[in-house]
C-alpha cells in the first residue's frame, strides 16, 4: 500500500464520519454567486463558498482530473469550480454525495490498479482510457446500477450537469447565460454582435 | 398552539382544502380579516433547499422532474379520452400546488370571454362579467406581484398599471416584430408574476432561466401567500389528505371534512365555512367521493355537472431554423406574446393567442443520457422489441461509446441554423361529455377511485387551430425561417390548465356553483378553483383563479 493510499483511506474515513455527524441530512444551501467570465476558464470567483462539503482534498482533485478528461480541451478546470459547482451545490437527493465518493474512489482504484497510478498522475487521454476500461462510456446512467453506471451517473453527469449550467459550458453551446446559471437579463436582449437591436 | 407534526383538527371558522394559489390566497385574505383558518394539504412542505434540487432535477434528463412530491399510489389516475390527461407531468402536490412549477405567465381573460353565448351563440355566458372581475384583477395582480406594460391593443380594458413593469423584449423578438409588422400582427409584452424588480421581501429575476424551478424566489408561488397567511395566524397542516366532505341531516350544511393522516389515523375538520380548493381534477373528485343518501350523485352535485364540462386550453408549436443568430435560451421565460387573434368571428375559428420562443435550443441532454445499445436496459428493450432498427445498431456499432473530452456531444450546437419558434394556445368550448369521474375498477392508497379523464377535442379546437398553425407558418416564411416541425393536436396531452367542471352559473340545474362561488346545494361550502370557470377563453388561468378567490373570500367574510 503507497502513502497515496493511506491518505485516500483516511479521507474516506474522514468523509464518513462528517456524514455519520450530520445524521445522513443533506447539507445547508451553500452561496452561488460566481464570475460571469467571458473565457472557458471554470473557476470560482468569491470566497462565499461553503466549506462545510463531504468532500476531501483527495476527492476534490480526482474529480478535478476527471474533469479534466470529460470536459473538451478548450475548457480549464480549476479545482475551486469543482468544489463549488459539484460538491458546494445543494445535495439533489439524499446519499448523493455519499455515492458520489464511492463512485470517485471506484474510479481512481480502477486507475491504480489497471493503469498504474492515480488518476491526477495520468494524462486526460489516459483518464478517458480509464472510464472506458470501467465501460463507463458504454453504459447508461444508472444511479442504481452497476459500478460503471453509477460512476456514468455520479461522476460523469454530476461534471455535465456543471459544465452545461456554467457560462464555459454555454459559450460551447452558443448560450452566454445557460439554463442553471443566474447570470442576470442582459444576456436575452442582446444581439449577436453584442447590442442591443 | 398546534405543533408543526400534530395533525389533528382545531378550531376554525374555515376549513380550506388545497393549499395552491386559490387556497393560499383564500386562506391569507380570511387571515387577515381575522378569522381562523384551517389549510389541509396532501403535499409536503418545500424548502429552499428543494428548490436547488428541483433544478437539477428539471435539467438533468437522468432524474425524473416530478419525483420530488409525485406518490404512484396516491395519485394514480386513468385517461380514457383521446387526449392523454398526463395529469402527473403537469401538477403538483406541494405546498403552493401548481404554482411551484408554473411558467407564471398572467394574462387576464378577455371580455368576450365572460359572454360566449351573448356574443356568439356558444358556450354559456358567466354570471359575473369582466367588469365585476376587473377589481380582483387588480388586486390579484397585486398580491402575486405581475410585471407588465399596457402595450397590448388587442388586450382587455385596464384601469390601473401593474405593479412592476414589463420585462424589455428579447433580441428575438425583434426578430418576429419585423416579420409580425409585415403581415399587420402586433405583438406586446407578456404579463408574468416574476419580479422584474424587487417586490414584497421578494428580489428581481436573476436569469437561472429554469422558471419551472425558479430556486431565486423571484417568481411568484403561492407557498408565498402560506407564508403570509400562516403570519396572520392561518395554519397549514400539509401531508394531510381529504377523503371526504360531510354534511347535516337535511344536507343544506357542510359540517365537517375527513382527513387521513400519514400514521394513518382519520380526523374530522369541523368549520363554519368550507372551501374546496383543489383544481380542476381533484375538486370534483372529492365532490363525487363525498356522496350521501341526500347526494346519490355526489356532493353539491344535484345539477349532474359536477366533473362534466373539462376544459383545457390546446396548443400547437411550428419551429424553424434561422441562418442568422436567433440568441434562444439566455432566459426562461417568453417576453412577447400576440392577442391579436384573441378577437373571434362567428362563424370561425376560435380564440387563440401567440407566444414567440426564447428557449428554442435545448441546453440539457447529450452526453448526459445518450444511451448506448448495449447497457443492460438497452439489451432488454431490444429483445423485447427487436425492431430492425435497433438490431441494426446493435450489430453496426456494438459499443456506441459516449464520446469525452474534445469530442464531447453536446446538448446543442453554437450554429448555424439557430432554432425559434411560435407556440399557439386557443379555447376549447365547454362540452357535457368532456368530464371527470371516477373509475371504479382503481383505487388510490386510500382505497379510494381513481379520478378518470375523458377529453377530446372537437371540431372547433381543431378549425381554432389549424387557424393558428397558418398564422404561425406565415410569420415563419415571412421571417425567412425554414420550418422543421409542426405540432398538431393529433395525439397531443392535456395542457396544464385544467377548468370548468364545477362550472359557475345561475341556474342550479346545469351548474354548480353561484357568482359567489358558493354551491348552490350547500349553503356554507365554497369552490375557488378554475373548476368554476364557465368558460376557459385562450388564456392562463391562474390570475383569473386568484381574482375568483379574493371575490369568493369577501363572500365568505360576510357569512362570518
Amino acid at each position: 500500500m503507497t502513502d497515496d493510499q493511506h491518505g485516500a483511506t483516511d479521507s474516506v474515513l474522514t468523509r464518513r464520519r462528517f456524514f455519520t455527524a450530520l445524521g445522513g441530512t443533506s447539507l445547508a444551501a451553500t452561496v452561488y454567486e460566481y464570475g460571469i467570465g467571458s473565457d472557458r476558464s471554470l473557476q470560482s470567483a468569491t470566497e462565499t463558498q461553503d466549506s462545510r462539503h463531504p468532500a476531501s482534498q483527495y476527492h476534490i482533485d480526482v474529480m478535478t482530473a476527471i474533469a479534466e478528461a470529460v470536459y473538451p480541451s478548450a475548457v480549464s478546470v480549476e479545482s475551486s469550480f469543482i468544489e463549488s459547482r459539484v460538491f458546494g451545490r445543494v445535495e439533489p437527493k439524499p446519499n448523493h454525495f455519499e455515492n458520489l465518493l464511492t463512485s470517485i474512489e471506484a474510479v481512481d482504484g480502477h486507475s491504480r490498479a489497471r493503469f498504474g497510478g492515480a488518476i491526477p498522475d495520468i494524462s486526460p487521454g489516459r483518464r478517458r482510457k480509464v472510464l472506458q476500461s470501467m465501460g463507463v462510456t458504454a453504459v447508461h446512467p444508472n444511479a442504481d446500477g452497476t459500478t460503471a453506471e453509477q460512476v456514468r451517473f455520479y461522476v460523469v453527469n454530476d461534471l455535465l450537469y456543471a459544465l452545461f449550467t456554467s457560462p464555459a459550458g454555454g459559450e460551447l453551446m452558443g448560450v452566454d447565460n445557460p439554463p442553471g446559471y443566474p447570470g442576470g437579463r442582459d444576456a436575452y436582449q442582446r444581439g449577436p454582435d453584442g447590442g442591443e437591436r | 398552539m398546534t405543533g408543526a407534526d400534530d395533525r389533528s383538527p382545531t378550531d376554525a371558522d374555515v376549513c380550506i382544502v388545497g393549499a395552491g394559489p386559490a387556497g393560499a390566497v383564500t386562506a391569507y385574505d380570511l387571515a387577515r380579516r381575522g378569522h381562523d383558518i384551517v389549510v389541509l394539504e396532501a403535499g409536503e412542505r418545500l424548502t429552499p433547499e428543494d428548490h436547488h434540487r428541483r433544478m437539477e432535477m428539471w435539467l438533468r434528463p437522468d432524474l425524473e422532474r416530478n419525483s420530488f412530491w409525485l406518490d404512484g399510489a396516491r395519485d394514480a389516475y386513468t385517461s380514457t379520452g383521446a387526449i392523454d390527461a398526463r395529469l402527473n407531468e403537469t401538477r403538483v402536490k406541494a405546498v403552493g400546488g401548481t404554482s411551484v412549477h408554473w411558467d407564471a405567465n398572467t394574462p387576464r381573460l378577455h371580455e368576450e370571454d365572460f359572454e360566449m353565448n351573448t356574443r356568439y351563440g356558444v358556450a354559456k355566458d358567466w354570471p359575473i362579467s369582466y367588469d365585476d372581475l376587473q377589481p380582483y384583477y387588480v388586486r390579484a395582480e397585486r398580491e402575486i406581484g405581475v410585471s407588465g406594460a399596457d402595450d397590448n391593443p388587442h388586450g382587455p380594458p385596464r384601469k390601473e398599471p401593474y405593479p412592476m413593469e414589463a420585462f424589455r423584449p428579447s433580441y428575438s423578438d425583434s426578430l418576429f416584430a419585423e416579420a409580425c409588422a409585415e403581415l399587420e400582427i402586433t405583438m406586446a409584452s407578456q404579463p408574468k408574476a416574476i419580479n422584474s424588480e424587487s417586490y414584497d421581501d421578494r428580489s428581481g429575476c436573476v436569469g437561472y432561466g429554469v422558471c419551472n424551478a425558479c430556486p431565486s424566489g423571484a417568481k411568484y408561488s403561492a407557498e408565498v401567500h402560506v407564508r403570509k397567511a400562516e403570519a396572520e395566524g392561518a395554519r397549514i397542516v400539509d401531508q394531510v389528505q381529504a377523503l371526504s366532505v360531510e354534511h347535516d341531516q337535511t344536507g343544506d350544511y357542510v359540517e365537517s371534512v375527513v382527513y387521513a393522516t400519514p400514521d394513518g389515523r382519520e380526523y374530522r375538520q369541523e368549520a363554519d365555512q368550507f372551501v374546496i380548493a383543489c383544481g380542476g381534477i381533484e375538486t370534483p373528485r372529492l365532490l363525487l367521493l363525498s356522496d350521501s343518501i341526500a347526494f346519490p350523485d355526489g356532493l353539491a352535485n344535484s345539477s349532474g355537472a359536477v366533473g362534466r364540462y373539462l376544459m383545457d386550453h390546446p396548443n400547437v408549436t411550428t419551429t424553424a431554423t434561422l441562418d442568422e443568430p436567433t440568441r434562444q435560451s439566455n432566459i426562461g421565460w417568453v417576453s412577447s406574446r400576440s392577442d391579436q387573434f384573441y378577437a373571434r368571428e362567428s362563424p370561425g375559428p376560435g380564440s387563440y393567442h401567440l407566444t414567440f420562443s426564447n428557449t428554442a435550443k435545448v441546453t440539457y441532454g447529450g452526453a448526459q443520457d445518450r444511451r448506448a445499445p448495449t447497457s443492460p436496459s438497452q439489451i432488454l428493450d431490444i429483445v423485447g422489441n427487436p425492431t430492425p432498427d435497433a438490431l441494426a445498431e446493435l450489430a453496426t456499432d456494438p459499443l456506441n461509446e459516449t464520446p469525452l473530452g474534445d469530442n464531447l456531444d453536446l446538448p446543442t450546437t453554437d450554429g448555424p441554423p439557430y432554432p425559434i419558434s411560435i407556440r399557439g394556445a386557443g379555447e376549447m368550448l365547454p362540452r357535457s361529455d368532456n368530464r371527470v369521474m371516477l373509475d371504479g375498477s382503481r383505487t388510490d392508497s386510500h382505497g379510494r377511485p381513481v379520478p378518470s379523464v375523458d377529453l377530446s377535442d372537437g371540431e372547433h379546437e381543431q378549425e381554432t387551430m389549424e387557424h393558428c398553425l397558418g398564422v404561425q407558418e406565415s410569420v415563419l416564411t415571412e421571417l425567412g425561417a425554414e420550418i422543421t416541425g409542426v405540432s398538431t393536436l393529433d395525439g397531443r396531452g392535456m395542457s396544464t390548465h385544467h377548468m370548468g367542471t364545477t362550472r359557475m352559473g345561475t341556474d342550479p340545474s346545469d351548474s354548480v356553483v353561484n357568482s359567489e362561488c358558493r354551491t348552490h346545494d350547500l349553503e356554507n361550502l365554497w369552490i375557488a378553483s378554475s373548476s368554476v370557470f364557465t368558460t376557459g377563453g385562450a388564456n392562463n388561468p391562474t390570475l383569473t383563479i386568484i381574482a375568483l378567490a379574493l371575490k369568493a373570500a369577501e363572500h365568505i367574510d360576510d357569512q362570518l
